[in-house]
């Protein structure tokens, strides 16, 4: 018998505003309105910016560890531009320009890291899941929340993102996995930053690419410049209309780079050159929109001077207002544990600062019942 | 009122309530054309459609990830995970999400979602078919834990989870799914989550227990001349304490039973709140009879792992004799 070919394929690339300045008219033109151009740029300068603010808060104590996510601002953003205001955004951590592009409030951001659960009480109306800690699990909500909207018979997909360093986790097979069989319309984007902290993506996949991955779930797969902010809104477009019209998912790789630290605590000089870093900053997906806007009279840099003030001042007021939201009382962390308190929760709420003998005074001797009964009180009396 | 075993009470409760809630959707594996393994989910997908009882790939973790997506976004999904000992590629998804997603969001998002896996031993199973993680979970805030240990319990139990607005892991004693049957009303009934049940009274020992244990228990006390009050827990967590002290501050003594190895078994939590609450009542040691902290054994000597009436017997004479 001849050996014939079970399957075959080959991976596409796109770039559509490269590093250079070419642009690719047959793919971008008309892909993105001259005044949508602007408000985009303007939203990938102010998350860059706020980026900058973490950091200084992170270094003078004012936050704890924080993610930058410098360099990676068009992808994400380049997805939520395209999608409908319904679709669900279920990220990671290093989604800032996207998020705030659906109308996820800074403060919420900067609250998760300044240690607050208040952060991921992100607003419903916005359909962004709260930023997923533990690598490569979000992207089965995303299909979960799909599916959930696909029953009740509503038009929405979902946009989920993940790293380079998160497709090694199983999740992320169980996701695509169940997304493709089961039919949920999912948009898988897979951020190749290049670095899961000290991790090389060479040793998250040996493969030519990692939109290749895709593949074996048979989902279309598509690798895009993803500091190219007009190929990561072309490849979402193309994704979304796809997964909306056939229900079936879809894998987007987009190329981009971690231009910081994986977070405020990671000292990326210990394990990656710093002429690597220097190459990918010629790559900036920001400088590259200015460059071009500048070239098509769309910008300069008297505009830039008052862009700059005004980010300034409304990332200032987005700080400030996480800074001042009230402290919670001492016992806030118990209310949300279950819809309703099981009655054990309430006794270790109200006596909080005593032990478990105080749960229960009775058996204690009389002067230790009596303050732990003081305590109590004390705890519980705002209740 | 019909004569049911635990697997039929089951299988109505869910016809039930998805009867009334189309918000209800099952999945897991195998569940869908054959029923699942055990015959729970029998003539669901037919009687409700692909849509709302369906078969997944075989991934726990993925069944419970896609329910938690599933919950968030308005469902109430009930994801069947085939046996106890595979529950272990789910426990990041259980743990790491779907029981903190209303704390860490406070409150904006919510993860309604009732698990139902088979659990224990006594069947003559394969490795890791066998096992009794219910203290895993119920050390793990955000969750309830739930184990009927009949079919009218097992009825009442889940029809309530059906109605819970947080996630419960729903075990079912698979020793005893045909082993008992009982009168369970088709009426609309539900029993109150973290409530036990006081099986049968007495004064001068108390005996907690759950799930197929139960059974063993009734045994023991059956051949006994002593008056022994029995107490079913029904849910691990949360865990019905009241229930607990007021039988021991009452017969002054305390037999728990339960499959679970011994070590930080839901039984060493107890005897803690025993001693917490009725230490100047207590006439004896609280005593354990448990699992051994071994690996379940496989099926030849299953017997010899499990507690049995015997067991408990001894443990009853010896507790009274202290």
């Amino acid at each position: 018998m001849p050996i014939t070919t079970a399957f075959e394929t080959k991976i596409e690339h796109i770039s559509i505003l490269d590093d250079k300045g070419n642009f690719d008219e047959k793919l971008g033109k008309g892909l993105i309105p001259d005044a949508d151009l602007v408000k985009l740029y303007e939203a990938m300068v102010a998350c860059r910016h706020l980026d900058e603010v973490a950091f200084r808060l992170q270094r003078s104590g004012r936050m704890g560890t924080y993610p930058q996510n410098m360099g990676q601002e068009a992808t994400s953003l380049g997805a939520a531009y395209v999608l409908r205001k319904d679709d669900w955004l279920v990220t990671c951590y290093r989604e800032n320009c996207g998020l705030f592009w659906r109308g996820v409030p800074k403060e919420a951001i900067l609250l998760h890291w300044m240690g607050d659960e208040r952060g991921n009480a992100m607003p419903r109306p916005h359909f962004a899941t709260p930023i997923a800690v533990p690598l490569g699990t979000q992207m089965l909500h995303a299909a979960g929340l799909t599916l959930a909207a696909k029953y009740r018979g509503l038009d929405r997909i979902a946009c989920t993102f993940f790293g380079d360093g998160a497709s090694s986790e199983g999740d992320f097979h169980e996701a695509c996995n169940f997304a493709s069989t089961l039919e949920i319309p999912v948009v898988f984007v897979l951020q190749n930053n290049f670095w899961a902290i000290s991790t090389p993506s060479t040793r998250n996949s040996a493969a030519p690419t990692f939109a290749q991955r895709g593949l074996s779930y048979g989902m279309p797969c598509l690798q895009v410049d993803g500091n190219d902010l007009f190929a990561t809104v072309y490849a979402t477009k193309l994704a979304s209309e796809y997964t909306r019209k056939t229900n079936k998912p879809y894998f987007i790789e987009m190329v981009t780079y971690r231009l910081g630290d994986h977070t405020t605590a990671d000292d990326a000089k210990r394990y990656r050159e710093q002429a690597e870093v220097d190459m990918w900053k010629g790559r900036d997906p920001i400088m590259r929109i200015k460059n071009f806007m500048i070239a098509r009279k769309l910008w300069d840099e008297t505009k830039e001077a008052a862009l700059l003030e005004r980010v300034a001042v409304e990332n200032s007021e987005a700080v400030a207002r996480a800074e001042n939201i009230a402290t919670p009382h001492h016992d806030e962390f118990f209310d949300a544990m279950y819809e309703v308190l099981p009655a054990d929760l309430v006794i270790q709420r109200d006596t909080m600062h005593t032990h478990s003998l105080g749960q229960d005074p009775s058996q204690l001797p009389a002067e230790a019942r009596e303050r732990a009964a003081q305590m109590s009180a004390a705890a519980a009396n705002h209740h | 009122m019909a004569n049911l075993n635990l697997v039929q009470a089951i299988n109505l409760a869910l016809i039930q309530e998805m009867e009334k809630n189309d918000g209800i959707v099952l999945l897991g594996e195998d569940i869908g054309v054959n029923g699942g393994v055990f015959r729970v989910t029998e003539g669901l997908q037919k009687r409700f459609g692909n849509a709302r009882v369906f078969d997944t790939p075989l991934a726990e973790s993925g069944i419970i990830g896609l329910s938690i997506g599933m919950a968030m976004g308005g469902l109430h999904p009930v994801p069947e995970i085939q046996f106890d000992g595979f529950l272990g590629p789910a426990y990041d998804q259980l743990v790491s999400h779907a029981a903190r997603m209303r704390s860490r969001t406070r409150g904006a998002y919510t993860v309604p979602m009732t698990v139902r896996v088979p659990v224990g031993g006594g069947i003559h199973a394969p490795e890791l078919h066998s096992e009794s993680p219910e203290a895993i979970y119920a050390h793990t805030p955000g969750l309830k834990v739930v184990m009927p240990s009949s079919p009218y319990d097992a009825k009442g139990l889940l029809v309530a989870c059906l109605r819970e607005p947080d996630p419960v892991i729903f075990f079912e004693p698979k020793r005893i799914y045909r082993a008992i049957r009982e009168e369970v009303p088709e009426d609309e009934y539900t029993l109150p989550l973290g409530k036990a049940r006081v099986v049968c009274e007495g004064t001068e020992l108390t005996i907690v227990s759950w799930g197929a244990s139960v059974v063993q228990c009734m045994q023991a006390i059956e051949k006994s001349e002593r008056s022994i009050e029995l107490i079913d827990l029904r849910t691990i967590y949360p865990f019905d304490v009241d229930a607990v002290a007021e039988s021991v501050s009452k017969t002054g003594r305390c037999v728990i039973v339960h499959e679970a190895p011994l070590t930080c078994g839901f039984g060493a939590e107890i005897s803690a709140r025993i001693m917490e609450r009725c230490f100047l009542q207590l006439e004896a040691p609280v005593q354990r009879v448990a699992g051994f902290d071994t690996t379940m054994p496989y099926y030849k000597m299953e017997l010899e792992y499990l507690p049995d009436a015997p067991r408990v017997s001894r443990a009853i004479e010896d507790c009274l004799a202290y």
